[in-house]
């Protein structure tokens, strides 16, 4: 039980729940905004976080601009995605998103010579040579650690994080009061009235999707620098699914929602971890691990059942449709 | 080598088509993109390897058994989840995302009864049948059988007896049906019933051509199935049908070589997909599928 009390602990998954922030505020665009029902988020991290860590160790490029031009192709994937896809119903489009991120992993899975395949980003560079993408993340860390005089990585890890996306959920929530936000909502609410009125409905969606991938090239960049490592395991659909409960569980539509789901969320699942009194102290832990994503099911059926709003969200968000 | 993909493309497609069927008329009747229909799929076949092997059961009274099981499973399913939602007016997003809330519960009971590893049915593995330049194993010829049997009894279904018409009439037009007084709450029985036979029948024959399953394989199957329902026109059955066939003769030729070299087999899952796109920007609506606005 010592592990509840330490401070390092808790920083981790304030990190986590930083980087989810990003990942979800990306899915409050598109859909908060846009209406969009974007299934495929997490194949968007995975490119942020691939593009980065190739361009810095293949091409011998400077982070610092590896990871601006992650978010650019991020975005840029969203912006393919959009194009043959954007006009095709809502279920249809859901489905072909999933698919996409699906693609993503199963790419980054095969092709050995491009992402280190299936041993992930330490096979980056060839077997034998270990390859690191994050040197100069990590000289930035201990810079900022011995600027601010704290000695814990994940303490500055996640003042970083949150910085950023204290930032962005500002940003998004005063583009959302612009008659740019306007317009997407009006898009989502009736697209033919917005289409009747000039707008041009197929340009703002494809402008949400973009802005949301670019949300979660930027979440990809921050997980593969809190790991120093990752592999196409890492971004499972689960993990879009996880960003869509954190969505509901805040509420839809309310910018500022987003980080307060994201809390409850990674406090549930880090909460779920010291289960060790009966019956789960019964199991073994990886019968405990089922249990507490059994858990975490349950909590998202029970929270579209009682609660579809979420915990800030209006009733009429989650039922209209 | 042509002939034997083809082969191959016609046992993939079967399976596909099955599963596809399942889901399009629990979207056409509900209006609800089943994400648990893969994780359903998955119980089937671990309920037939139970019956199976711990039972020993021959093979055909563990897929009746299977398809029980699946059936059972999906019409409780319905009770103290899908009637509850429908009666609060839950939206397309909250189903869907319920169902993903299913998914994630089933597979991980899955995981805790059955354990992570693969499992193969008690089928002798090394009887194989040859037709002229196809070679198929017992298992692929079990599986051609059973779905050609199965496609052909869904399909009578649908266009014979009185309740697959008010389906498909409810599928077109709910209201209009619910007006003709047809009893609402008994077709969406059936349906799950109907959903749960084709999940844990689907869940058996993949599991068979597959020759090893492990709990996580109903979703991986799930992607090109929702691929096929989407190809053929979500709520259409017999688009469903079409779709699967399609994908699964689509995939597994695009690994022939006299076809620009074929495609690396790996990336069969994906060949899927872009047949889909390609497919929707020419019809958007799908392959079989009537245009309309939604």
């Amino acid at each position: 039980m010592s592990i509840l009390t330490s401070g390092e602990f808790w920083a981790f998954v304030g990190v986590m729940a930083g980087i989810y922030t990003l990942l979800t505020l990306g899915l409050q665009v598109q859909f908060g905004l846009a209406g969009l029902l974007n299934f495929g988020q997490v194949g968007f991290m995975a490119i942020g976080a691939y593009t980065m860590a190739i361009l810095v160790v293949k091409a011998g490029w400077s982070m610092w601009l590896a990871a601006p031009l992650a978010l650019l192709a991020a975005a840029l994937a969203g912006v393919l995605v959009g194009l043959p896809t954007l006009r095709l119903r809502g279920d249809y489009f859901a489905i072909v998103t999933i698919a996409f991120s699906e693609i993503i992993r199963y790419v980054a899975t095969n092709e050995d010579s491009l992402t280190g395949g299936s041993q992930g980003t330490i096979n980056l560079s060839g077997a034998g040579a270990a390859a690191q993408y994050d040197g100069s993340w990590q000289r930035f860390q201990q810079w900022l650690g011995g600027a601010l005089h704290i000695g814990s990585k994940d303490v500055v890890m996640l003042i970083v994080v949150w910085a950023v996306a204290v930032v962005l959920l500002a940003a998004t929530a005063a583009a959302a009061r612009t008659p740019w936000g306007r317009v997407l909502r009006a898009i989502r609410e009736d697209e033919e009235a917005a289409a009747s009125l000039g707008k041009h409905v197929f340009g703002y969606r494809l402008q949400a999707l973009a802005l949301g991938a670019a949300l979660a090239g930027l979440a990809g960049c921050f997980y593969a620098w809190q790991f120093s490592f990752f592999s196409p395991d890492d971004f499972q659909p689960l993990t879009t699914f996880f960003a869509w409960m954190i969505l509901i569980l805040g509420g839809v539509g309310r910018v500022w929602a987003v980080p307060v789901g994201a809390a409850v969320f990674g406090f549930l699942f880090a909460a779920t971890r010291f289960f060790d009194f009966p019956p789960f102290s019964y199991l073994d832990s990886a019968d405990r691990a089922y249990v507490r994503l059994i858990i975490i099911g349950l909590v998202i059926i029970g929270l579209i059942v009682f609660r579809p709003q979420g915990l800030l969200g209006r009733r009429d968000e989650m039922v209209l449709e | 080598m042509f002939l034997q993909l083809l082969g191959n493309g016609l046992v993939t497609g079967s399976v596909y088509a099955i599963a596809a069927v399942g889901v399009s008329i629990v979207y056409g009747i509900l209006r609800l993109v089943n994400f648990a229909y893969g994780d359903v799929l998955a119980f089937g076949a671990f309920a037939a390897y139970f019956a199976n092997t711990t039972l020993g059961l021959p093979m055909i009274a563990a897929t009746l058994f299977a398809m029980a099981a699946a059936a059972v499973l999906s019409v409780a399913l319905d009770v103290v989840l899908w009637r509850p939602l429908r009666s609060r007016k839950a939206g397309f997003m909250s189903l869907f995302l319920a169902s993903i809330g299913v998914a994630l519960v089933l597979r991980q009971l899955i995981l805790l009864v059955w354990g992570p590893q693969p499992r193969a049915f008690d089928v002798n593995p090394y009887k194989v049948y040859v037709i002229g330049s196809v070679r198929l194993s017992l298992a692929q010829v079990m599986a051609i059988v059973a779905a050609t049997i199965a496609i052909m009894l869904i399909g009578l279904f649908l266009s014979r007896s009185q309740t697959g018409r008010v389906m498909r009439a409810m599928a077109d037009d709910r209201a209009l049906a619910q007006l003709s007084g047809i009893d609402v709450n008994r077709v969406i029985r059936v349906t799950w019933v109907i959903s749960g036979f084709t999940a844990g029948l689907a869940g058996v024959l993949a599991g068979l051509v597959q020759s090893t399953f492990d709990p996580n394989f109903g979703f991986q199957i799930l992607l090109p199935v929702f691929a096929a329902v989407v190809l053929g026109g979500i709520g259409s059955a017999y688009g469903a049908l079409g779709g699967g066939l399609v994908l699964g003769i689509a995939t597994e030729l695009s690994t022939w070589s006299g076809f620009a070299g074929g495609v690396d087999p790996v990336y069969k899952p994906v060949v899927a997909f872009a047949v889909l796109v390609v497919a929707l920007l020419v019809r958007p609506e799908g392959l079989f599928g009537k245009a309309r606005t939604v």
